[in-house]
């Protein structure tokens, strides 16, 4: 049996499955920092990356982290860090040079309730919005959201296939629920797991420009020692990579690299409908809360209400055509979050008023009960009745 | 530059007799048993006394000191992040400064401290740090050192001794343990060319009470590192706690000094000492090093101090050029 893929029927935490997950997909760097609730992701990670001939390294902070696995990543092995909030806010620069540097790297952040120190034991989803937004500039950003152990491992190498295939540092949003709680994961053998790698060049080094868009918008990646003539930078560069300080330069370059991702959104978009045919309301929801969703909607329609969820599995980008085109179809929407209220602003832009939207919100610190999304919904039915 | 040996001269010590019966550091705490961390942290504070103006970065300290109805601080206290209690001080100070300049407040010597523990002194910390001791501020670093990052689960710092079990470190076929040596975080802060710098340890109360004494009433910056013993980090047992601080010293593993001024001061000289494996004993972290691991370790704190005794010897020529015409 491969070390590095532990087919089989487990019973592991969250954390424990992103690092199964991450191992699976290749991951052969891991650079990070303790802290509540991902600790155990690194953990793991000090554990079976020798076994596999792999490098963990724990760094002096999370800037550091994040710079080093955009390094690992430039070196040529597929490379994660995890955090959770207030090491995703220090992790935030770098995450914007990933960004401009199309650095294939993954994020795992096991939220917690926040702001800053806020419940480092306990369940958040306040970062939802800094993950879309956190670093400056101009950008697009994948973000997935496990809601059980198993999306965990599953997701995972999704997030590592998504970002060696659009070149973009994508996101684990995962939450401390999700990371904590120990169900059973399942885990195939490797010849059923479907990995994609970055693509290289062909063309000979005199040829190759390193930053000109390739299919689906994403350039060519050569690493560092593979013969090209690499130059990466932070600046607005062409498409040799070149830093120019022009307008010209930063319209072309943001253009496709907000472009690789928007363009795309038919392989990148990800949403489970259940229960959605006949549904007249929507329980938009994602990572625990989308659990505590599922148990509301199935509740209600044993109770003959017409309710359905979508379990947004990507998070970032946010399935505008769809949500847009939904509201117009339903009477109302829900987004239940521990927060107060981010996700659902996105119900809002693109409902446009074409149905109510409302939100069940929780500050941080314990789930969302399917009970209260319950009453949620039998509130907006009295109110569009 | 003879800023701290000027500001100590009529410096009246804590002793037995005259022990402080205030305690900005209360009971009723939340540390594990056997805890010398908050027990070093409370000599220090009560070394302090009144004046004190308490910077806490995020670890064991904040975490078992700060939570209701366990408030343990008698003191004006504020918790920070992880990485800024150096930088937060840096304000405390600087902006008392202002308000006494402009006559708002009146001067009544108080006391800035930032308390931080290992991981948050030499690896998250350690650029906040650097950048307030370099810019002078009046105030107390002080590094609790507990050897690793213990408020998540006992993960390695750059503080974490050699060969010494972490869940980040764990010892197996492909490792032994932390692979890297202790970082010398007392001879960073010299090298800022600090006013005071000192080490000290919880077995010697007075001693450490005395350099916190004496780091706060210096003027500029001041660095104190202390040995924090952690039972259940370390997997030795509560009552053992004061003999690992003890022991520590006596294998010359932390030696206890101090550096005034750019001159370093040996503080407890350890004419005969023991050996490390003496040390390790009763701690199962080291328990899977073998001889050989043992012997590096022993030639390395050997070496450690003999270099130290060198600085010793070349930053006190007239004491050297006195006992020699002794």
């Amino acid at each position: 049996m491969s070390k590095a893929v532990l087919t089989g029927t487990h019973f592991m935490n969250g954390d424990e499955a992103c690092c199964e997950g991450a191992l699976a997909a290749g991951c052969r760097f891991f650079a990070g920092y303790p802290i509540t609730p991902a600790t155990e992701v690194a953990e793991c990670m000090s554990r079976r990356l020798p076994q596999v001939g792999g490098v963990f390294i724990q760094m002096e902070d999370e800037i550091a982290s994040m710079a080093a696995i955009l390094g690992g990543s430039w070196g040529g092995v597929k490379s994660m860090t995890s955090t959770s909030g207030p090491g995703f806010s220090l992790m935030m620069e770098n995450i914007g040079l990933g960004v401009c540097t199309e650095t294939p790297c993954v994020v795992c952040n096991v939220q917690r309730a926040g702001p800053s120190t806020g419940l480092p034991t306990l369940v958040g989803q306040g970062d939802m919005m800094q993950a879309r937004w956190g670093s400056h500039g101009v950008y697009e950003i994948i973000a997935v959201a496990p809601s059980s152990p198993q999306e965990m491992f599953d997701f995972t190498i999704k997030a590592f296939n998504l970002s060696e295939r659009f070149r973009v540092p994508v996101m684990i949003m995962a939450d401390e629920v999700v990371g904590h709680m120990n169900e059973r994961v399942v885990i195939p053998s490797p010849e059923a797991i479907h990995l994609v790698e970055r693509a290289k060049p062909s063309v000979p080094p005199e040829q190759y420009l390193p930053y000109q868009a390739g299919p689906e918008g994403v350039p060519f990646m050569a690493n560092y020692g593979d013969g090209y003539h690499m130059h990466v930078t932070g600046l607005t560069h062409d498409e040799r990579g070149y830093p120019v300080m022009e307008v010209w330069a930063q319209e072309q370059m943001t253009q496709r690299i907000v472009g690789k991702i928007k363009n795309n959104l038919e392989h990148i978009l990800d949403y489970d409908l259940v229960c959605m045919d006949d549904a007249e309301v929507a329980v938009v929801a994602y990572g625990i809360s989308a659990r505590s969703a599922r148990g509301a909607v199935l509740a209600a329609r044993e109770q003959g209400i017409k309710v359905g969820l979508v379990k947004l599995n990507v998070a970032w980008p946010f399935p505008e055509d769809f949500i847009r085109d939904l509201s117009g179809r339903v009477k109302a929407m829900i987004m239940p979050e521990i927060n107060l209220g981010q996700m659902v602003l996105e119900l809002e832009r693109l409902s446009q008023g074409r149905c109510p939207v409302s939100l069940v919100s929780h500050p941080g610190g314990g789930i969302i009960t399917p009970g209260r999304i319950l009453a949620a919904v039998r509130e907006s039915l009295k109110e569009a009745a | 530059m003879n800023i701290a040996a000027k500001a100590l001269e009529n410096f009246e010590k804590i002793t037995a007799k005259k022990m402080p019966a205030i305690e900005p550091v209360s009971k009723g705490h939340r540390a594990c048993q056997g805890c010398g961390e908050v027990l070093a942290m409370r000599l220090a504070a009560k070394a302090v006394g009144e004046s004190l103006i308490a910077v806490s970065a995020t670890g064991c300290m904040e975490i078992i000191s700060s939570p209701y109805p366990q408030t343990a601080w008698e003191c004006p206290w504020i918790h920070v992040a992880f990485e800024n209690a150096a930088a937060v001080a840096s304000g405390v100070e600087a902006g008392r400064k202002a308000l006494i300049r402009k006559g708002r407040i009146k001067d009544d010597g108080a006391k800035v401290v930032a308390f931080a523990g290992d991981g948050g002194t030499a690896d998250i910390g350690l650029q906040a740090l650097s950048g307030a001791l370099e810019r002078g501020h009046d105030f107390t670093y002080i590094c609790l050192d507990n050897e690793a990052y213990m408020n998540t689960g006992i993960q390695r710092s750059s503080s974490t001794p050699y060969g010494a079990m972490t869940t980040t470190s764990p010892p197996g076929k492909k490792s032994k343990g932390q692979v890297t040596w202790k970082k010398n975080m007392p001879m960073i802060a010299a090298a800022h060319n600090v006013p005071y710098v000192a080490t000290a340890s919880p077995a010697w109360h007075l001693d450490l009470m005395n350099k916190v004494k004496k780091a706060v009433t210096v003027p500029g910056p001041a660095y104190v590192h202390i040995f924090a013993p952690c039972p259940t980090g370390w997997r030795c047992a509560p009552e053992a706690a004061l003999q690992t601080a003890r022991q520590v010293v006596e294998c010359r593993m932390f030696p206890l000094y101090e550096v005034i001024d750019g001159r370093f001061v040996l503080t407890k000289d350890i004419k005969k000492p023991i050996l490390v494996e003496e040390y390790f004993k009763a701690q199962r972290r080291f328990r899977h090093l073998g001889p050989e691991d043992i012997a590096y370790i022993q030639k390395r704190v050997d070496a450690d101090w003999e270099r130290l005794l060198a600085l010793v010897k070349a930053t006190n020529p007239d004491a050297a050029e006195e006992a020699k015409e002794g």
